[in-house]
């Protein structure tokens, strides 16, 4: 039965209903409804778990290396400058292969400060070694918290997950969600059973240090985990969809793009506008599809191959910037490009930093400037609508 | 005595903190799990694939340790086991990077045990000041030299920052005094909460003495009066161990090399004489004298 909750609501619904052991807390931004609903339901009884208050965010992955290191089951959640002061831990989390699911509720970061949505935080955390799912709307940020659980748990993979949904614009929009039902969630993923954890009676020592005679191995390992969660991420979407009838992809998901001569490649929540404006624009009779890149790290290569081959153009749209060079996602997909047969003009455009709206309009300009780059690309990058009256 | 650390780690000889961590162990028996921050102690025991520790053992970060603890504490809760949790680290970590961390892990009221291995510097990075420094200390970044004397502040008063927490159990402790130490490490686990110890722990190279006097010099801080050995239950001053003749500081300072500048330069007596009035006022303050 679908249900008009709040976003952060859902969220923290889904997390409650893949039975975390320890959950740790840290109000920021607009990750704290989650926080708070999680609180609430620990108050009410309805999640039975241990539910740690603490200092910082910097604390509140460091509470969950040592209660995951136990074998608990670990989540978490934060966005923005808390993701930063996490940035250490991070590294840390999957270096010490702890399957921890994190929901990031996607904040741009400061200064100058601002609390609205874009991805800089998340997309400048891709090298951290967690994998990384980027959910368009409220019922795919809920269906993807247990597929996370099951990625992240597997064996062969251990690797902790972001699950990155835009804040604001998906922690706080009531919407109809069909809600997560806890029964059928634990017969989907089953309980975590870690073959390593601190027992006095079994001792282990985890976390030595590796000099250079073993430290690329540790990294190799990680690198391999997350090649092998390629086809794990398809696989589990694949699972979610037989149990629950419901899918919003695996590596990649596309609309309109079969057919398509100029195709956008995007992540979050700006896909339900893009998707009006493809709507609007084949109705005008433009060739225009989406490639929606649902799994930025891994990333994806040759499922966005496979998708992109036949394409006359490609405007990537991105929420980051990486201050020096383009942006996160236009940069790996023409790497991923170069040593293909594939030569489609890519353009590349950072929108909707710092809350920005994102509109049809904006959406049109794009699919506009993309279909002449097909003669001759103007310009390779550029901040879309800049204003450039308040410009010095 | 049960060797819960394994001989042929890789730390100094004549250095203190391994005796440290075998007595502590010792005291806490195998049923222990141990998070150590990144220090000496870390280095010289794990490098993979070989590890010094015969209880389990878990290394994240410099400045998480206690943190860390709080999350093995909660998961110890939630599957319903017991063991002792342990933090053993040394003071940078504890003085200074960590604070937070530990300020956490106090005033939340995790059942951890905290013992810090105080060598009084960054001893793991080559012997740079840290919070828990003494006055006029040399250090590498703290150095005597031509307008200089050392460290210019005094150490930071770490027990009595764990005291505001309301830490149930709080003492000092130190290499030279193993009975005590291991008295001390049993009372703490049995607290009902976070528990708080700080040993005094010479470094050879960092205090640059000869290896054979790590024990000797130990003991001199405490006749001094500049490391009173003190314990505090629900923080009430419940026990000193008193100096009979409490020996001059110099007796202590003469013997290191991290002091020897006081013995030569100009200002050097007027800074022995207030290193004397910090060891006094601690004689005084913790009645060591009867």
């Amino acid at each position: 039965m679908m249900k008009v909750v709040e976003g952060s609501y859902a969220v923290a619904h889904a997390a409650m209903c893949c039975s975390p052991d320890v959950v740790s807390a840290y109000p920021i931004t607009p990750q704290t409804h989650i926080v708070e609903h999680l609180s609430q339901m620990v108050a009410d009884g309805e999640l039975d778990a241990e539910f740690l208050t603490v200092d910082s965010e910097f604390s509140a992955l460091s509470v969950l290396v040592g209660a995951s290191a136990m074998g608990a089951r670990c989540y978490s959640s934060t966005t923005s400058q808390g993701l930063a002061l996490m940035y250490e831990v991070l590294y840390n989390v999957s270096g010490l292969r702890m399957p921890v699911v994190m929901t990031v509720a996607n904040r741009a970061l400061g200064a100058p400060l601002n609390i609205w949505n874009d991805q800089q935080d998340s997309v400048g955390a891709r090298d951290v070694g967690w994998l990384q799912l980027y959910v368009e709307n409220v019922q795919e940020a809920v269906d993807t918290t247990p597929q996370a659980y099951k990625i992240a748990e597997d064996m062969g993979i251990l690797t902790p997950i972001m699950v990155c949904m835009d804040g604001f614009i998906l922690t706080h929009v009531y919407e109809p969600v069909e809600l997560l039902d806890k029964e059928k969630v634990a017969g989907f993923l089953p309980a975590f059973k870690p073959e390593y954890v601190l027992d006095p009676a079994n001792p282990k020592t985890i976390g030595a240090f590796a000099d250079p005679s073993t430290y690329t191995e540790f990294r190799y390992l990680q690198f391999d985990a997350q090649q092998k969660a390629l086809a794990k991420i398809e696989a589990v979407a694949k699972e979610f969809q037989e149990t629950f009838g419901r899918t919003f992809g695996g590596l990649i998901d596309t609309y309109q793009a079969e057919d398509a001569e100029i195709v956008l490649v995007t992540m979050g929540s700006v896909i339900g506008t893009i998707k009006d404006a493809i709507d609007e624009m084949r109705a005008e009779g433009i060739k225009v599809g989406l490639v929606k890149v649902r799994s930025y790290r891994p990333f994806p290569v040759q499922a966005l191959r496979k998708a992109l081959k036949d394409a006359g153009v490609i405007a990537v749209i991105e929420k980051d910037v990486s201050i020096g060079n383009e942006a996160g996602l236009v940069t790996d997909l023409k790497a991923a490009f170069y040593n293909s047969k594939i030569r489609t003009p890519i353009i590349g455009f950072t929108a909707g930093l710092g809350g920005r709206d994102i509109t049809v309009k904006d959406i049109r300009k794009i699919t506009e400037k993309a279909s002449a780059a097909r003669k001759g690309i103007e310009s390779e990058f550029e901040f879309l609508d800049l204003r450039t009256e308040i410009l010095p | 005595m049960q060797n819960l650390l394994a001989p042929g780690h890789r730390a100094c000889a004549g250095c203190s903190m391994p005796t440290v961590v075998r007595l502590v162990l010792d005291a806490a028996g195998p049923n222990t799990i141990v998070v150590s921050p990144t220090s000496c102690l870390e280095v010289t025991t794990t490098p993979f694939p070989e590890s010094a520790w015969c209880v389990p053992w878990l290394h994240s970060l410099f400045e998480n340790a206690a943190a860390v603890a709080s999350g093995v504490e909660i998961a110890l809760k939630r599957f319903h086991k017991d063991a002792n949790v342990l933090v053993i680290g040394g003071d940078g970590s504890t003085f200074d990077i960590g604070m937070g961390s530990n300020s956490g892990m106090f005033e939340r009221g995790h059942k951890v045990t905290y013992v810090c291995y105080d060598n009084e510097a960054y001893m793991n990075t080559g012997v740079q000041r840290s919070g828990s420094t003494p006055f006029c200390a040399h250090t590498t970044t703290t150095p005597s030299g031509e307008i200089s004397l050392g460290n210019p502040r005094p150490k930071k008063d770490m027990p009595a920052i764990a005291l505001a927490h309301r830490v149930p159990y709080v003492a000092t402790a130190s290499v030279a005094y193993p009975v005590d130490l291991r008295r001390k490490v049993k009372k703490a686990i049995e607290t009902q909460g976070p528990s708080y110890i700080q040993v005094n722990a010479p470094c050879i190279t960092g205090w640059t003495f000869d290896a054979g006097k790590t024990v000797e010099i130990a003991r001199l801080a405490v006749e001094t009066g500049l490391w009173p050995l003190f314990e505090y239950v629900n923080g009430q001053l419940t026990e000193v161990k008193k100096v009979r003749r409490p020996k001059p500081v110099e007796d202590y300072l003469k013997s290191q090399g991290r002091y020897r500048h006081l013995f030569k330069k100009p200002g050097g007596t007027e800074v022995l004489k207030q290193i004397q009035a910090m060891a006094d006022a601690n004689i005084s303050k913790y009645c060591l004298v009867d």
